[in-house]
């Protein structure tokens, strides 16, 4: 079994690698997008020959992609992101004062998930009805099967939260998972054991089921996370919410591309993050059940 | 096939028959404006009222039915065919080959859906015509959705490469590419099968997704995501009960896949 130290290092390798790599794919296709390396200021009348040669100029050293690429990562290494072609505002500022309200929009909104899911999940186990099974599976299959976008357009026509919008967008996955881990874990040999010697509901959930669940739970809450982010694109966007799924969603609107690679390098950096956390936390609970 | 399963499957097919026949059922095409009736609820004229522009709602109901309904199990084709070339082949090829798709599949994978969708959309030319926007939509959905599928595939193939029969088979000195075609592909087929059913849902949904953040299918052609798009400026439900039409349409036929899918997830576990 790998030690907790060169598992963890192992992850921030793979973090690191896997965000070097994802930068320069969305820096290539960037470079590679229709209507790149167009600058509508060369259409000024004002603008003399030297002017527009001096424009194309600048532009030049993006031609080469590793050499674009490698002078993002040393620009971005010194904390400098580049500047929104859309907002005209450098990208770093943009991302640091929209942060706040996309993290706490996230938290809220995976807590609500998770707490909606846990104690639905859990109940329906413990009180084994099915018809209460039922009911819930068809809540969280009707949730399901509407569109994310909607969900967050009926939030505000009803004037409810966004982090609520994002809880119900999360919740159906989150619970589908749990309640099929728990049904699986219901039919393993010692939990039959268990309720053949007549030990109690409440006893059997909280002593043999949840304990077995809880390391793929957590895997599934490391996932959770990528989902929520997803779901903050529409609903952010919809609700009016100036956060940064709003951000990505007008700089795809404004094909404002510099910007979407910030955007892309910063949110598969949160969702390994949340993956890789879950994995280790993962680790370090099977490693104390022995 | 249980009774909800065949209820799904006489509901698919009264939707997409109705879509098909939607040159005959609609009483206009989707673009036909009524200028003196912009707005308009629900009449004989118009069964589900009629659009902001005065197009009738129920005639655009129809035709987008037929595109979202048509042009996602092409997407989801697509999306299954690169799963089966890279996963299959990587999972069969394995060692460095294996590892390659599968570090492509994490980066994949490593973003949000709705995100990767919107950044690659956002790669295109956004002002295009209707007829590209529903090609570019459903193309980038196939082309983008192959990776789950690649990953379930690439384990498939995996498992498959060390069996008993390919072994034997290899022994016997039989050439490689016959050997994927012949022994490998074949009993990959259920699995393809599962996971391009599987796509189909995830893809309406995500057009829909789409559609209502304007980055989907343009006007005036109807599809599912630019139909919701109205919901955006709906002030109250009693109102305009109508507008929702769509919503049910869509709930209802994702929940009618959702229904026929629950054999096929487990295929594909």
């Amino acid at each position: 079994m790998q030690s907790l130290p060169s598992k963890i290092t192992g992850h921030a390798l793979a973090l690191l690698a896997t965000v070097l790599l994802g930068g320069f794919l969305s820096a290539t296709l960037m470079r590679l997008a229709p209507g790149f390396d167009t600058d509508e200021r060369e259409l000024d009348p004002h603008l003399n020959a030297q002017s527009v040669q001096a424009l194309r100029n600048a532009r030049s050293q993006d031609h080469n992609i590793f050499r674009f690429y490698f002078s993002y990562m040393k620009r971005a290494a010194n904390g400098d992101l580049g500047t929104s072609l859309a907002l005209g505002q450098p990208a770093r500022t943009l991302l640091r004062d929209r942060a706040p309200l996309t993290l706490r929009l996230l938290a809220i909104g995976l807590a609500l998930a998770w707490a909606l899911t846990l104690t639905l999940a859990l109940s329906a186990a413990w009180l084994r009805l099915s018809i209460y099974d039922t009911l819930t599976t068809i809540v969280s299959g009707t949730l399901l099967c509407i569109p994310a976008a909607v969900l967050a357009l009926l939030s505000v026509l009803w004037n409810v939260p966004g982090s609520l919008a994002i809880a119900l967008i999360v919740f159906p996955r989150t619970y589908r998972y749990t309640r099929n881990l728990l049904v699986k874990a219901y039919l393993r040999p010692h939990i039959i054991t268990a309720r053949a010697k007549g030990l109690g509901e409440a006893r059997i959930l909280f002593w043999h089921v949840v304990p077995v669940v809880t390391p793929q739970l957590l895997a599934v809450a490391g996932v959770s996370v990528s989902m929520a982010v997803g779901a903050a694109i529409p609903v952010e966007a919809l609700c009016g919410l100036a956060g940064i799924g709003q951000l990505a969603w007008q700089a795809a609107l404004a094909r404002d591309l510099p910007l979407l690679v910030n955007i892309t390098v910063l949110v598969t950096l949160v969702t390994l993050l949340a993956n890789s956390g879950a994995d280790v936390i993962g680790y370090v609970v099977r490693s104390q059940e022995g | 096939m249980n009774l909800w399963q065949k209820l799904a499957c006489v509901v698919l097919t009264l939707v997409l028959g109705a879509s098909i026949a939607a040159n005959w059922l609609a009483p206009a095409g989707y673009a036909k404006q009524y200028r003196e009736a912009t707005d308009a609820p629900p009449s004989r004229a118009h069964w589900l009222g009629t659009d902001e522009l005065g197009r009738d709602r129920f005639a655009r109901v129809l035709y987008g039915t037929r595109i979202s309904l048509l042009l996602a199990p092409a997407a989801a084709l697509l999306s299954t065919l690169m799963a089966a070339l890279i996963g299959g082949l990587a999972g069969y090829l394995g060692g460095v080959w294996a590892r390659m798709a599968m570090a492509v599949t994490d980066l994949f994978l490593s973003l949000p859906w709705l995100f990767l969708l919107i950044t690659a959309r956002a790669l295109m030319p956004l002002n295009v015509s209707p007829l590209v926007s529903v090609l570019v939509t459903f193309m980038l959905l196939g082309l983008l959705g192959w990776t789950t599928a690649a990953r379930v595939l690439c384990t498939t193939a995996g498992s498959l490469r060390g069996s008993d029969f390919v072994r034997q088979a290899r022994a016997a000195g039989l050439p490689g590419q016959r050997l994927f075609w012949v022994h490998v592909v074949p009993n990959l087929k259920p699995v393809l099968y599962a996971q391009f059913w599987i796509s189909i849902p995830v893809f309406i949904l995500s057009e829909a997704n789409l559609g209502i953040l304007g980055l989907g299918v343009t006007e005036p052609m109807p599809s599912w995501g630019s139909l919701l798009k109205e919901l955006e400026g709906l002030v109250s439900i009693r109102e305009e009960p109508w507008k929702f039409v769509p919503l049910i349409l869509l709930v209802v036929v994702v929940t009618s896949f959702q229904l026929l899918l629950s054999k096929q997830e487990e295929v594909a576990a």
